[in-house]
């Protein structure tokens, strides 16, 4: 029992950093029908700025947000360069674009910063919490909450303020968007800037966790990108529960079966999905118009 | 009188000519590089690149190799295979370099051997395996230590605590695996039970589930960990998060105090594992023979890049000092000259241990070159 | 002068002439062999991209995993020699083979999928079969890969960047004949009909679901073959040729070079394995270079180099 209580715990820790990156490739791809490939460097950002903020002295909260700042710069840039002059592209021209914005981003950031693993101070100190013999530490009650803090936030954003209603409607139809007044080119930059900041949050809250380094961000973007496609694209709520639902996956798979095919369950499952349920676990099956 | 204008033709002619010819003479001495300084490895190839720029200057600032400044040429493969074997051929065949310093990983190493097979060119690489330096070949050496010499030295510890029955949680990398199978090999030459095996993917963020497993295992009385980057960071944190008592091992990817940090202290107390001495350089006694080039090649890699020293780098620093004074030894820079030399390298002093290489040792470390190293307090320690 | 030109470009097997040029002029004027070792790697990735093409760019279907069934060729020609006894030529023949029933098997459920989701398939497929490489080390010799023998043929063995360009380059110019022979046939045109409406051609009566299967298993087995032939060349594999990288590099070369354009693979090919060299002086920056190069070519130039040189040539008044 307590095994498999600690491998529960462990898989949803995982789970909510995949669900945190789902969430992002979600909320651009409603709004733009853009595959942010660069999601995860949005995830590095948060954590390696806030190590080099923190080392040079400054406080963590505010390291943090600084961070935050940063990784939300990058978004709107990243928009305004990359994606809003090709916006009229193909799917895999923009699939091409953010990729390639994926790896420059990567590519700066070994450069800027360096190529070492590094570390943040766990919020609520490293001494694990033990509940019916599973050790759980303290930052992954706080990553999970934080998950779930932001999906509360982006609720409330998407269903009681405008511009979130604005965000909701262009994911619906955006010619429909356009057509009733609705500025369909701003609300895909305010999607890019609050993925960033999703992404960057997840980044500072899991770093005590993982660690973080120039490069983590492809490996989270593949299994985010896989999450989301899991729960359905297009509903953060369904992208939260394919990112812990591959966090699981994952974890029993280690535990239970074989370490070394760890990744391959996570992807099995989701092509079986995908080959029984394309909509995914929450989407609503589209009807394509001739 | 010359002053004559033909006079004066003539002899900047015959001038130009001299320093022509003497040019050739005068040429510099060429090192090539092929080295993992992005992509998964560069964990490793970064500090040997930092390393062989730095000394390379610091070799020409105080007149170079026979007199010649060094010319270095770096290639970065990206740790791909394929890009260093077409670098390497392009050291060889374009830049045409007098000896190589290369190859970070064992994958990127073994093309590069045949290569400097084929073509005869001196070689001294960086790989971590065994068989990137045993059976020997003629024009290849080695500096770092090898994966068996790694698990020969943890079994030597383990045994002397008389603890027979272990466990082994490794990374499935190349450098985790092959030091996985190195061990397997030699348990029985110590005594070992393997009770249980696990592994974790090299980016893995989590190692509790594998390390429950172990934990649930009854009769495990230590666990060895053959990894590298940050993935021994993070078994060392989940094996303090899920209270696991029984004395931990790491490999010799480790390679730099950073881990401490990563792992926290707290996490890393008690951990255990071979590494060179540059890491403990401080700590060494005055008569230690290795404690002034450790002391200096520390407090110099320190300085200049900000960073704390690697045992990776480490090992460039051999490599580089090694090819260096084989030059000189042989006083020229041919190649079949220089490569006896290197073969002949008797009590060099470097980072890693004191070199006696042989015709068929071309590495020229013995388990003494290893030193069993403890974390207490945060900080490395001799283990006793 | 320029009628001629025209002419010839518009000709069917433009692109055949193109590339049988390049592969009989270059060595001619190649400084050194090291010039012709990289041309012959971009024939071998030419090979592969040109593939893939053929089901991007003629059928419109994506393929984020394509690096999968070149590592097949590349680990067939392995493992054939090393662990079973089979000649290296047998082995390069049945790793195609395996390719292409693989795509065949995995292709029927994942091309039913569309957009995204295929690409997500495609990515998985791609991943699952670099983790087979990495882990099953017994047969593959685990993340080290392993050394491959070198291909002996009637006695004469094949080793030497000159054998190499000329086997890569001539097969690179049968693939290129196979493909404008394929474009142009029904095959070709029931391709086309399915890249610009799915729906469109099959109130046709076009098979849909058939055609993108050929497609997808004539692409596999370009890529398989191109495979065999970089693992013979260099004497060694290892899981990196099945890796998620390289498939990115595959697509970015067929954009890059021109989607629907032959040509435009060889050219996508060449400069996606040319940069890497020209870019070391700066290889701290090879990355930074990389994706911008890519962001750029895909806003400013989006249809590829070929077919943007091409309209461009065209623009030109007579």
């Amino acid at each position: 029992m307590p095994e498999f209580l600690q491998f529960l715990f462990s898989g949803l820790t995982v789970g909510a950093i995949y669900a945190l990156v789902a969430v992002g490739f979600t909320l651009i791809y409603s709004s733009s029908d853009v595959i942010n490939f660069a999601q995860g460097e949005f995830v590095m950002i948060g954590g390696m700025v806030t190590y080099v903020l923190a080392a040079a002295g400054a406080p963590l909260p505010v390291a943090g947000l600084l961070a935050i700042v940063v990784a939300v710069a990058v978004g709107l840039l990243l928009h305004r360069l990359a994606i809003e002059p090709a916006r009229d592209a193909s799917a895999v021209t923009l699939i091409i674009v953010t990729i390639g914005a994926s790896i420059l981003l990567r590519g700066l950031a070994g450069v800027g910063f360096d190529k070492n693993f590094h570390s943040l101070p766990p919020f609520l100190g490293a001494e694990p919490w033990l509940v019916g013999g599973a050790a759980i530490l303290p930052q992954s009650v706080i990553v999970l909450s934080g998950a779930g803090i932001v999906v509360l936030l982006l609720w409330l954003f998407m269903n009681r303020t405008l511009y979130g209603k604005a965000m909701l409607a262009t994911a619906a139809n955006r010619l429909a968007a356009r057509l009733v007044g609705i500025d369909t080119s701003r609300v895909v930059m305010l999607s890019f800037a609050i993925s960033a900041a999703i992404g960057a949050v997840g980044g500072i809250l899991v770093t005590p966790i993982v660690l973080t380094s120039y490069d983590v961000g492809t490996l989270l973007a593949l299994k985010g990108f896989a999450a989301a496609m899991l729960g359905g694209i297009g509903h953060p709520l369904g992208a939260i529960a394919g990112g812990l639902l591959v966090g699981l996956l994952e974890t029993f798979g280690a535990g239970y079966l074989s370490s070394s095919y760890k990744d391959a369950i996570a992807f099995l499952v989701i092509l079986a999905v995908l080959f029984a349920m394309p909509q995914g676990l929450f989407g609503r099956n589209a009807i394509e118009r001739v | 009188m010359a002053g004559t204008a033909i006079g004066r033709v003539i002899a900047s002619a015959l001038g130009l000519a001299t320093i022509m010819a003497a040019g050739d003479v005068l040429a510099d001495v060429k090192i090539g590089a092929v080295l993992s300084v992005t992509g998964p490895a560069s964990f490793l190839g970064d500090p040997e690149k930092k390393t062989l720029e730095m000394y390379a200057a610091d070799i020409n600032a105080k007149g170079g190799i026979n007199g010649q400044p060094i010319k270095l040429v770096i290639y970065d493969d990206g740790s791909d295979p394929n890009q260093a074997r077409t670098f390497a051929i392009r050291l060889i065949e374009e830049d045409k370099v007098d000896a190589l310093l290369a190859g970070s990983t064992t994958a990127t190493t073994m093309p590069i051997i045949t290569l400097a097979e084929e073509n005869q060119i001196p070689l001294i690489n960086f790989a971590g395996a065994v068989q990137a330096v045993f059976p020997a070949k003629k024009w290849n050496f080695k500096t770092p230590h090898t994966d068996l010499m790694a698990c020969e030295k943890i079994f030597e510890d383990v045994k002397k605590r008389n603890l027979t029955k272990v466990a082994l949680i490794s990374g499935a990398d190349a450098f985790g695996k092959s030091m996985r199978d190195q061990c397997m090999t030699i348990t029985g030459k110590y005594g070992l039970e393997v009770l249980h095996e696990e592994s974790y993917q090299p980016r893995d963020s989590d190692m509790t589930a594998q390390l429950t497993n172990i934990k649930s295992k009854a009769g495990v009385q230590a666990v060895i960990n053959p990894g590298f980057g940050q993935g021994p960071a993070i078994v060392t944190r989940n094996y303090r998060q899920l209270g696991i008592t029984v004395p931990l091992y790491h490999g010799h990817g480790i390679g730099t105090k950073q881990f401490i940090e990563l792992a926290t202290p707290a996490a890393a107390e008690g951990v255990r594992l071979p590494a060179a001495a540059l890491l403990v350089a401080d700590k060494l006694p005055a008569n230690d023979s290795q404690r002034k080039v450790v002391v200096d090649y520390k407090q110099t890699y320190e300085s200049k890049t900000g960073q704390p020293v690697s045992t990776f780098g480490g090992h460039m620093y051999d490599g580089l000092m090694i090819l260096a004074e084989a030059m000189q030894r042989a006083k020229s820079f041919d190649k079949a000259k220089v490569r006896d030399e290197i073969e002949k390298t008797r009590g060099f002093i470097g980072t890693g241990g004191v070199v006696n290489m042989t015709p068929t040792d071309h590495l020229g470390l013995d388990l003494t070159a290893f030193r069993m190293l403890e974390i207490k307090n945060g900080d490395w320690t001799l283990a006793q | 002068m320029r009628g001629t030109i025209a002419r010839l470009a518009g000709n069917r097997y433009a692109a055949l002439m193109a590339v049988a040029a390049t592969v009989l002029l270059l060595p001619l004027v190649a400084p050194s062999p090291f010039y012709l070792r990289i041309a012959t790697l971009v024939f071998i990735f030419a090979l592969a991209v040109l593939g893939l093409n053929l089901l991007m760019g003629f059928a419109g279907q994506v393929s984020l995993g394509h690096a999968g069934f070149f590592g097949i060729g590349a680990y067939s020609v392995a493992i054939g020699p090393a662990h079973l006894g089979v000649p290296a030529w047998a082995s390069l023949l049945v790793g195609a083979a395996l390719a292409g029933l693989l795509a065949f098997v995995v292709g029927r459920p994942i091309l039913r999928l569309k957009g995204h989701y295929l690409a997500v398939a495609t990515l998985g497929m791609g991943l699952l079969i670099g983790m087979v490489f990495t882990n099953e080390a017994r047969w593959t010799g685990g993340p080290d890969g392993m050394p491959v023998a070198r291909l002996v043929l009637l006695g004469w063995t094949a080793r030497g960047t000159q054998t190499w360009y000329w086997i890569s380059g001539a097969t690179l110019a049968l693939g290129v004949l196979v493909a404008i022979n394929l474009i142009d046939s029904p095959t070709g045109r029931a391709f086309r009909a399915i890249h610009d409406s799915e729906i469109a051609a099959t109130v046709l009566g076009v098979d849909v679901a058939r055609y993108k299967l050929i497609a997808f298993v004539l692409s596999a087995v370009y890529a398989a073959v191109a495979g065999a032939y970089l693992a013979l060349f260099d004497g060694l594999v290892t899981p990196v040729a099945a890796g998620f990288l390289r498939s990115i590099e595959f697509v970015a070369m067929a954009v890059m070079g021109g989607l629907g354009s032959i040509l435009g693979s060889v050219v996508g090919a060449a400069l996606l394995t040319v940069l890497p060299q020209l870019l070391t002086v700066f290889h701290d920056y090879e990355q930074i270079a990389l994706g911008t190069i890519m962001i750029v070519f895909m806003i400013f130039l989006r249809a590829g180099i070929v077919p943007g040189l091409a309209a461009l040539i065209e623009r030109k008044p007579p």
